[in-house]
């Protein structure tokens, strides 16, 4: 009962969330913002993925959440290294 | 949904919903403060204890129902694992973009390395 009214709230403020990162990828006056911004948005992108699971009562939804973070991890080594090197594979 | 104690409701609830505010005050502080080096500290300290809380709901939760696993355990250690590795690499970029914002070295300690 109270969880069934509380996760669409949470769903809620964790939109908030992505849509000011969204804000800084889009204004960033910098690449690092930007990088950091889809850091953001991904780590906010795979706690909405478990709040989903959670809601539908399914444990489908964690392999993605778990994906989602290895990728995304890798993506901001990647991006990090191309800042810093000019180059991703040395 | 199955029915749960109104207990393990109100504490899985509270887990949520502070995880959820911590997550958001991360990303205000990414879009609202005005330097990179501020911003950095939101996202890399804030949403990652956010997202922490909310697995440890999902965790209870899952946990509670019947069908445990060690799903959320994985993700929250890898998180938590690779936060500070990223924020790293964020600071070293950053500071090879902008070389003037490198702090000088403490008096009598080892000299930092040239980029």
């Amino acid at each position: 009962m109270i969880l069934n009214a509380v996760l669409p709230w949470v769903m809620g403020l964790f939109v908030a969330a992505l849509a000011l990162a969204a804000w800084r990828l889009f204004k960033g006056p910098g690449l690092p913002d930007r990088i950091l911004a889809l850091d953001t948005l991904y780590i906010n992108a795979l706690a909405l993925l478990v709040l989903v699971g959670m809601q539908q009562d399914s444990k489908l939804y964690f392999e993605v959440a778990l994906l989602i973070g290895l990728l995304g991890f890798i993506g901001t080594v990647v991006l990090s290294k191309f800042v810093l090197r000019g180059d991703i594979v040395e | 949904m199955n029915d749960l104690p109104v207990i393990a409701e109100l504490l899985i609830a509270a887990l949520l919903i502070i995880g959820a505010l911590f997550s958001l005050v991360g990303s205000w502080g990414l879009a609202r403060l005005s330097d990179f080096y501020l911003r950095l500290h939101g996202p890399s300290k804030a949403t990652t204890l956010g997202v922490g809380c909310v697995l440890a709901g999902s965790a209870l939760y899952f946990g509670l129902t019947g069908t445990a696993s060690l799903h959320e355990a994985l993700i929250a250690v890898f998180l938590f694992l690779t936060a500070p590795v990223s924020a790293h690499l964020l600071i070293k970029a950053a500071l090879w973009l902008q070389p003037g914002r490198r702090p000088e070295p403490p008096p009598g300690g080892r000299r930092a390395p040239p980029p």
